[in-house]
């Protein structure tokens, strides 16, 4: 059975609101990674809805491409978070604030 | 060795690059001898030049000598060229032949100076200077010379620039001859304007086409008397020369009586193509030369520092070779100039031997009694004093003469009755000066009385040479005896009367008689002085007494200085200070610290947004996709 558009729609906003609210609010640098995921898989949902719905592929092809950003993004900043760690003994977004007037 | 004349002014500047740069790593004797011998190359090369010129065929005279182009700009075109013609080369001849003996006479004064090097170089850089400025052919090269010995002179008064006094002199040498300056330039652009060509002989060769009084060439020639006014001491400019006299002796000698203030007067006789064309601007020399004359004279009276008097006498007789040029005598001004160089020099070096026998000292009051203590100085001294006051036979006799006879019979008897008077206080305040330094009452300080000692030979020799020269000058322009006047006979192609000349010829009578009659009055001085100061040395205090709202106007120089104080200097330090705290500091700085202090204002406030916080900051990025995204669907 095919899921209708706008139920795919609706979870993919839904879960894109929650990511930016999780990078937004939350202060471990882990979980605003995590939320970042969240957002990107929300929009590779949208991808893939919009593919089935428009019967292109062209969807699903940005939807590895995404995936494979993720993948680089995640080492990367894994990387970072563990150096950031190291300095400075924290992964609280709120201590790391000397970057300002 | 004409074509050589460009070396004579090559030779000091060499001097002075020597000393200037490597002086200090030299013995002193090397310092001396290369600065000397310099202006004695300078000298002897002169002579040559001379020798060779007086031997040309007339029609090959006067040489230019062009050494390269300097500027060529359109029509305009200045070099670097020497004219050679008797004017110059007599002024050449009396800038280097004295500056040589001044030098030597320097080598003994200065010897326990420490900036010894310092001074040789300028001394040298200002004989480079004014050989420039009377050798040059062209109006802008005669201006550099002009300001070069200008700064020389300001660098030489304020030598001992350790005294205050001395600094300030030389300040107010250099402002005052800037206004000057002024007028000289003023003059020049409006020749170039009127003329196109800065060339002497071009320019007074054009000048012969404008009629008699034509308004421009007054207003050139005026103009250039301007410049004349400050560089040789004139009312209203003289103020700067008595006040130099804080510079070293030698330099008085040199640079404020023998040299650099005649160049005013060389300056006006070497116009006279301009100058005859402008009765008025002639009248203007002539009034402002006789008024100096006997204004400085008086003020010369009443001072009390020997130098002093003799920067007034100076200026007195610098007033007197411009009524000469100003009745259109000029060849009298320039023979005035040369003996006048001999014995005021002279007399400015007996000064400074004199103050170097009695311990620096230049007061007259604390002399007294000097004759047998130093006869060499005192000798020649009395040698330049009876020349300075026209005595028989010594030079000042021939050249103040010819002045007064002039200025009676192609002037005017004003001018004749002033230039008597002056000659009057002259030969009183001269005398004035002798008997108070070398005869009477020894006043001076004990401690210094029995240091009394003449000047090493090196000083004497010059003072010796000097006065030979005192004595004898005035014998190139015997008058009356027909082919006497060589001095004239010489000079008179340099002096162009555009608007033709008559000399007028006086039954010898006559001649003889106004020159009795001026001796007459030169003893007449000399006698009311030997009454005041030595017959009866209470004499003067009395009449001062007597008379003290004279007395104390001439001996504060009618405050003259005051009144340029508070009528110029005053008020444009006022409006310097004005435009300074009030312009400057609030209007000028006001605005660039205004445009500082806005921005750093602003900055303080916006600064607020950069709080460091990530989350801020992915925030205002959510916001603005938002914004972005909203706008694009057009919510």
């Amino acid at each position: 059975m095919v899921v209708p558009l706008p139920y795919v729609l609706g979870l993919s906003v839904a879960l894109f609101t929650l990511g930016a609210i999780g990078v937004l609010i939350r202060r471990n640098i882990l979980i605003i990674l995590m939320c970042l995921e969240m957002m990107l898989n929300a929009v590779n949902l949208a991808f893939i809805g919009f593919a089935d719905h428009f019967t292109a592929v062209d969807g699903q092809m940005f939807v590895f491409f995404v995936l494979t950003v993720a993948a680089a993004e995640v080492a990367v900043g894994l990387a970072l978070v563990v150096a950031i760690y190291r300095r400075r003994a924290t992964v609280y977004v709120d201590d790391l604030n000397i970057l300002k007037w | 060795m004409i074509e050589y004349v460009w070396l004579i002014p090559v030779f000091p500047l060499v001097g002075f690059i020597i000393n200037g740069l490597l002086g200090k790593r030299l013995s002193k004797e090397l310092v001396g001898t290369i600065g000397a011998t310099m202006v004695g190359l300078s000298f002897a090369l002169t002579l040559a030049v001379f020798y060779e010129y007086v031997n040309l065929p007339v029609d090959a005279r006067p040489v230019e000598v062009p050494v390269y182009t300097w500027i060529a700009s359109g029509a305009f075109k200045a070099s670097v060229a020497f004219l050679v013609d008797p004017l110059s080369l007599i002024m050449m001849l009396v800038v280097s032949g004295i500056s040589f003996l001044i030098h030597i006479y320097s080598v003994g004064y200065m010897h326990d100076d420490p900036g010894f090097p310092r001074f040789f170089a300028y001394l040298n850089f200002f004989v480079f200077f004014m050989l420039t400025l009377v050798g040059a052919n062209n109006f802008l090269m005669m201006f550099v010379g002009w300001e070069g010995v200008g700064l020389c002179s300001y660098l030489l008064i304020g030598y001992w620039y350790e005294k205050q006094s001395a600094s300030d002199a030389g300040k107010k040498a250099f402002v005052v001859n800037r206004i000057g300056d002024f007028g000289f330039l003023l003059g020049i652009f409006l020749i170039f304007w009127t003329f196109n060509t800065i060339n002497f002989r071009e320019v007074f060769a054009l000048a012969a086409k404008y009629p008699v009084g034509s308004g421009i060439i007054t207003a050139i020639t005026l103009f250039l008397f301007v410049g004349a006014t400050g560089k040789s001491a004139q009312i209203p400019l003289y103020t700067w020369l008595p006040d130099a006299m804080e510079g070293p002796t030698p330099v008085s000698a040199l640079i404020h009586a023998a040299t650099m203030v005649t160049a005013g007067v060389y300056m006006v006789a070497r116009c006279s193509a301009l100058y005859t064309l402008a009765p008025l601007s002639m009248m203007v020399v002539a009034i402002i030369g006789a008024l100096t004359a006997i204004f400085a004279a008086s003020m010369g009276m009443a001072q009390f520092d020997i130098k002093r008097v003799l920067a007034y006498s100076t200026v007195s007789q610098l007033g007197y070779m411009f009524l000469a040029c100003g009745v259109g005598a000029f060849t009298a001004g320039i023979f005035h100039l040369m003996t006048h160089a001999f014995f005021k020099a002279l007399l400015f070096l007996g000064a400074g031997s004199i103050s170097h026998a009695v311990a620096g000292e230049l007061d007259m009051r604390k002399m007294g009694d000097l004759k047998k203590h130093i006869p060499i100085t005192y000798w020649t001294f009395m040698i330049a004093t009876l020349a300075l006051c026209g005595i028989f036979p010594f030079a000042g006799f021939f050249s103040k003469d010819e002045i007064l006879f002039h200025a009676l019979v192609d002037g005017h008897l004003v001018y004749w009755g002033i230039a008597t008077a002056a000659a009057f206080i002259t030969a009183f305040y001269m005398f004035r000066a002798v008997f108070m330094v070398f005869y009477g009452e020894s006043r001076v300080d004990p401690h210094v009385a029995h240091h009394i000692h003449e000047s090493p030979r090196i000083m004497t020799i010059p003072l010796m040479l000097l006065a030979v020269g005192s004595a004898f000058a005035g014998l190139v322009g015997i008058p009356i005896i027909q082919g006497g006047h060589k001095f004239k006979e010489f000079l008179a192609p340099s002096i162009i009367y555009s608007a033709g000349h008559h000399e007028a010829h006086y039954p010898i009578s006559f001649e003889v008689g106004l020159m009795l009659f001026s001796m007459l009055v030169a003893f007449a001085g000399i006698y009311t002085a030997y009454r005041m100061y030595l017959r009866r040395p209470e004499l003067p205090e009395i009449i001062a007494q007597k008379y003290r709202l004279a007395y104390d106007l001439i001996y504060h120089k009618y405050y003259v200085d005051e009144i340029y104080d508070m009528a110029v200097v005053e008020p444009i330090k006022d409006t310097s200070t004005f435009l300074w705290t009030g312009v400057d500091n609030r209007v000028v700085d006001g605005a660039v610290n205004g445009t500082a202090g806005l921005v750093a204002w602003l900055s303080a406030h916006f600064r607020k947004l950069e709080t460091g916080f990530l989350q801020n900051y992915a925030l205002a990025v959510v916001l603005g996709v938002a914004l972005i995204v909203g706008y694009l669907v057009g919510l």
